[in-house]
């Protein structure tokens, strides 16, 4: 049983149903784990060894009694964007302290409803913004991957949901929550060779959730298979009265989608993502993607989303808009950190100016700003308008295909440190990613080929207003055809 | 009905005129708050009515109160006004301690309630229009406590997400007495439909007074121009919640106003405070504090969507309104429009003159409870549920009047004797034989014994009908001597007849 750690979700729960293995003994099996490649990685900011065993215990006896749930057992991890009962949730920000929330977010109480075990709270960019997860408090995660061309360089998993992607690439847990705000879970998993799913706005309750920018923010899991991806979604989705936005619909059981015939599929292949200088790996994975769909009998139709080119300008209004908004409350009074001060203000100052990082601080400003009076026309408004177009382009082509294939990002992983300095070149990673935010739309992130480098990339498939199991049965059929089985090589336990 | 008072200041460089509109902070009626499920309930231990929500943990989400919009709607249709089926929460940000979001949710753009209008009677006995411009819901902050101690301010948070109505007159309130005579009204309303309590004195009702100058003249062209360039620039007095202090700081407020223009200073728009003990109006903020809020749609929060049908079978629950009651009034008991209005704008005294007059006479009835009771109760600085006199005994005592069994005058000694806690009408007439006397022999003997030892009187009554008078002046001095004779007792009528009988009148 040495390899425990190495298994799918889906293998996983086969086999404690049929108890080839208990919970206790695969969470153990990745307590050990983290304890061995945390240290090189960073993935995990918070282990809960205790908590873990205890939770696995817990789920054997129900097991035991026949009362298993969907994920009984199966140890997971969680980005710290998550509030969990009585475990530190910071949002990787130095301005949440050591915040303990006396309440549990409505996502990860959906897992633990299910039997769900928590292994510990996953590194993150500080409150979700940025690219390669080099804004963290708790310092970067490092990419499991590493380039073949001997250099050793450390790269980034990508961001924000770094820890939770470089976690489950390096089978630190069985899947892992993150969040996806202009492409954090996508980006990360096309990163680290992993699978990310961002359902339709208002699917999953952001109840608990630390909010970045609350009209985009929305969470999915980062998982090993499509399959995986899809058993992690049924749970965490869910309708929730203590959220506004969230959607009351009906939840098809998304497992469902997997191994679905792609055949008579209309896939749209849109123009304005073909951008100036893009990589010829990524061209040549794109063309590989729609000949795989095309001989697995889909129609690859031409689209255009005339829109697009003004998404990742609006996505950088409305987010720091919200986030100037969402992040006020930081303000040293009721917990996380507090900086003394001769007075007020100077309280305020302090305790924000410690709290908070370079780029969050850049995002607050900007926020601020585009919702300053007198700008607000020429920004925020204007970037609603956009909104509402790109929204509008979705709709015209989704009349006439059922899902839309693009490369999940303009690259594979960079090296960590390489686009620090340069805010706009690292918001460029969200490219592709920021218009299913803008739209609301469900986006997925599979794993296909490997560059020149032998890095992973991945192919995104977005789909239709709740649309998720188009995604998903696409997805699938890449998985499938591709035969992505590379995994890095284990440099990282000690 | 009088007609409407201007209300003039008279500067060194002419008359002047003012222009009040105000914005009135209602709490709305309900067991919790806008947002959350925290209850409202006043007078708890700080901190104890705070949710996960109103405290702005991470993560936490507001859910709109459904109770909370049922009762803007009411107050909108009170308000005669227009109910906006899609309407939307802002965000007004801004930092402060007691503020835990570092953002107000509110309405600002789109408000729940759109234009309306009230019929308000001033204390002058005129009535006038006000034109209501919106109504909006948002979260009440909660409150910083600085005099606790000297280095430090605590903060209570109980307040915090509490539903607030704002309504937002337009400037057609013309004088301080005008501007108490709206808040009295508005008060009226909310309390009538239950969407507020009004109670002033917790704060659940306050306003904001906006003031202005111009010359006598420039309102009118105002008016007829919807210009404001004919109105002088506006300072807000904040938080008032006294209908005393909110006439006096209008007062104070427009004379400064007056003053400073004259001098040549010039008035900045700005938000200003009421001191209670020097009576005058100070800056709260200066300039460089200037806020810019940063309004934008609550990201949290879908649009507030409400359908007609809801809006209609809110309207067919609404209670009886103040205006309506008022034209009941006049209709059911003949009262003057002056009298009906003042009796409706109370509902306690609305409803202790309703069982006083139902199946009386209602001139005599407003006559005894508005003159009488409403009387003697302000001179005691009662309320009228600290009323000694019943509106049962007060019944009891006109019925006494009407069948005749006493007149108007014993009535007022029964009166007080009620008053002082001596029983029922009926009991302490019959105890204190205050009965009249309506029996005529009894009458007639009195009559005869004045008659047989006044010789020289009734000379004079004689006198003066041979003058040709139809009633002698010294018939008025027989009655009075019956009336004496029998302590007031006589029936007046049946006196009047018999003398004039007897003395061949």
């Amino acid at each position: 049983m040495t390899d425990l750690t190495g298994l799918t979700l889906s293998d996983a729960l086969d086999g404690l149903n049929s108890k080839a293995f208990s919970s206790e003994e695969i969470t153990t099996a990745y307590v050990d784990a983290i304890e061995k490649a945390n240290g090189a990685l960073n993935a995990y900011i918070l282990q809960t060894p205790e908590k873990a065993i205890n939770m696995a215990k817990a789920s054997d006896a129900r097991r035991a009694k026949g009362e298993a749930g969907a994920l009984e057992g199966a140890p997971l991890g969680i980005k710290d964007l998550f509030s969990t009962e009585g475990v530190r949730t910071t949002a990787c920000s130095h301005i949440l302290g050591e915040f303990t929330p006396p309440y549990e977010s409505t996502v990860t109480a959906n897992l633990w409803r299910e039997g769900a075990v928590m292994l510990g709270k996953l590194n993150m960019d500080e409150f979700a913004m940025g690219s390669s997860n080099e804004t963290s408090f708790y310092g970067n995660v490092i990419n499991p991957w590493r380039r073949n061309d001997g250099g050793n360089a450390d790269l980034t998993p990508g961001g924000s949901s770094g820890g939770s992607a470089s976690a489950v690439a390096a089978d630190l847990c069985l899947a892992a929550t993150a969040s996806d705000t202009g492409g954090s879970i996508r980006q990360p998993a096309s990163f680290t060779g992993t699978v990310g799913i961002k359902p339709t706005y208002g699917r999953a309750s952001r109840f608990g959730m630390v909010a970045f920018a609350s009209s985009l923010d929305q969470a999915g899991p980062i998982a090993k298979t499509v399959k995986d991806a899809a058993i992690m979604l049924n749970v965490m989705c869910s309708h929730d009265e203590k959220d506004s936005t969230s959607l009351k619909v009906e939840q098809p059981d998304w497992t469902k989608a997997i191994g679905e015939p792609v055949k008579g599929m209309k896939i749209g292949v849109p123009k304005e993502y073909r951008v100036d200088g893009m990589p010829e790996d990524i061209e040549k994975l794109w063309q590989q993607g729609i000949d795989w769909l095309k001989a697995a009998g889909c129609e690859i139709v031409d689209v255009s989303l005339p829109h697009t080119k003004y998404a990742l300008p609006a996505y950088y209004i409305v987010a720091p808009a919200e986030a100037s908004s969402n992040l006020a409350r930081y303000d040293g009074m009721r917990y996380g950190l507090r900086q003394a001060g001769d007075n007020l203000t100077d309280i305020y100052q302090n305790t924000r100016a410690e709290g908070f990082g370079a780029e969050v601080k850049r995002r607050l400003m900007i926020g601020t700003y585009v919702l300053s009076a007198g700008y607000y026309d020429a920004y925020y408004l204007k970037a609603q308008k956009v909104r509402t177009k790109i929204l509008q382009d979705f709709q015209n082509v989704f009349e006439e295909v059922d899902a839309l294939l693009t490369p999940t990002c303009p690259s594979a992983a960079f090296a960590l440190g390489e686009r620090m300095d340069d805010p706009i070149s690292m918001y460029l990673n969200d490219v592709f990613t920021v218009t299913a935010n803008l739209a609301g739309l469900p986006g997925i992130s599979v794993p296909v080929a490997t560059d020149h480098h032998g890095l992973p990339m991945g192919l995104q498939v977005i789909g239709k207003a709740l649309d998720e199991t188009a995604c998903l049965r696409v997805a699938a059929q890449l998985e499938e055809a591709a035969q992505f089985k590379a995994k890095p090589a284990n440099w990282w336990s000690a | 009905m009088t007609d409407r008072t201007s209300y003039i200041i008279e500067g060194d460089t002419g008359d002047w005129e003012v222009v009040i509109g105000m914005e009135v902070h209602a709490q709305v009626a309900t067991n919790s708050k806008l947002f959350s499920g925290a209850p409202t309930k006043f007078g708890a231990d700080p901190n104890c009515n705070v949710s996960l929500v109103d405290a702005a943990m991470p993560g936490m989400l507001p859910v709109i109160n459904r109770g909370c919009v049922e009762q803007a709607v009411r107050t909108g249709l009170g308000l005669n006004a227009k109910i906006n089926l899609w309407s939307r929460f802002d965000r007004k940000n801004y930092f402060y301690p007691d503020l835990p979001q570092g953002y107000q949710i509110s309405q600002f753009q789109y408000p729940i309630v759109g234009e309306g209008e009230i019929e308000v009677e001033a204390e002058d006995g005129y009535s006038f229009i006000v034109g209501i411009e919106r109504l909006h819901l948002e979260q009440d902050a909660g409150k910083s406590i600085h005099d606790l101690d000297p280095n430090a301010t605590y903060v209570d948070l109980n307040r915090s997400g509490v539903a607030l109505m704002e309504i937002v007159s337009k400037p057609d309130i013309r004088s301080p007495g005008e501007a108490a005579a709206y808040l009295k009204k508005l008060r009226a309303i909310v309390v009538a439909l239950g969407s507020s309590d009004g109670d002033m004195e917790k704060g659940n009702l306050r306003a904001d007074v906006n003031v202005s100058v111009c010359k006598v003249g420039n309102y009118a062209k105002f008016k007829e121009t919807g210009d404001f360039g004919f109105l002088g620039t506006r300072r807000e007095i904040k938080n008032m919640n006294s209908f005393r202090f909110i006439q006096q700081a209008i007062e104070f407020e427009a004379r400064d106003q007056v003053e400073k223009i004259e001098r040549g200073d010039k008035v900045d728009q700005e938000t200003i405070l009421f001191d209670t003990t020097t009576g005058e109006t100070r800056s709260m903020r200066s300039k460089e504090d200037a806020h810019d809020y940063r309004y934008f749609p609550d990201p949290d929060l879908l649009p507030l969507e409400i359908d007609q049908a809801w809006v209609d079978e809110i309207r067919a629950s609404l209670p009886e309104l103040p205006d309506q009651k008022k034209q009941r009034f006049m209709d059911d008991y003949g009262l003057k429009a002056y009298d009906a209005a003042v009796l409706a704008a109370d509902y306690d005294k609305a409803d202790y003159f309703e069982a006083v007059a139902k199946g009386r006479d209602g001139k005599m009835a407003v006559n005894w409870v508005a003159n009488e009771l409403f009387g003697r109760l302000n001179k005691e600085d009662l309320t009228i549920a600290e009323s000694p006199v019943s509106a049962k005994h007060l019944g009891e005592l006109l019925d006494l009047i009407k069948s005749g069994e006493i007149s108007g005058k014993i009535a007022k000694t029964v009166f007080e004797k009620v008053w002082d806690g001596q029983g029922a009408p009926a009991a302490i007439v019959e105890k204190e034989g205050l009965k009249q006397v309506s029996d005529t022999g009894a009458i007639e003997k009195i009559v005869d014994d004045i008659i047989a030892a006044n010789p020289a009187q009734v000379e004079q009554v004689q006198a003066q009908k041979a003058e040709g008078h139809a009633k002698p002046k010294a018939l008025g001095w027989f009655v009075g001597q019956v009336m004496k004779a029998s302590q007031g007792k006589a029936n007046p009528q049946a006196v009047n007849e018999i003398l004039k009988a007897k003395l061949d009148l």
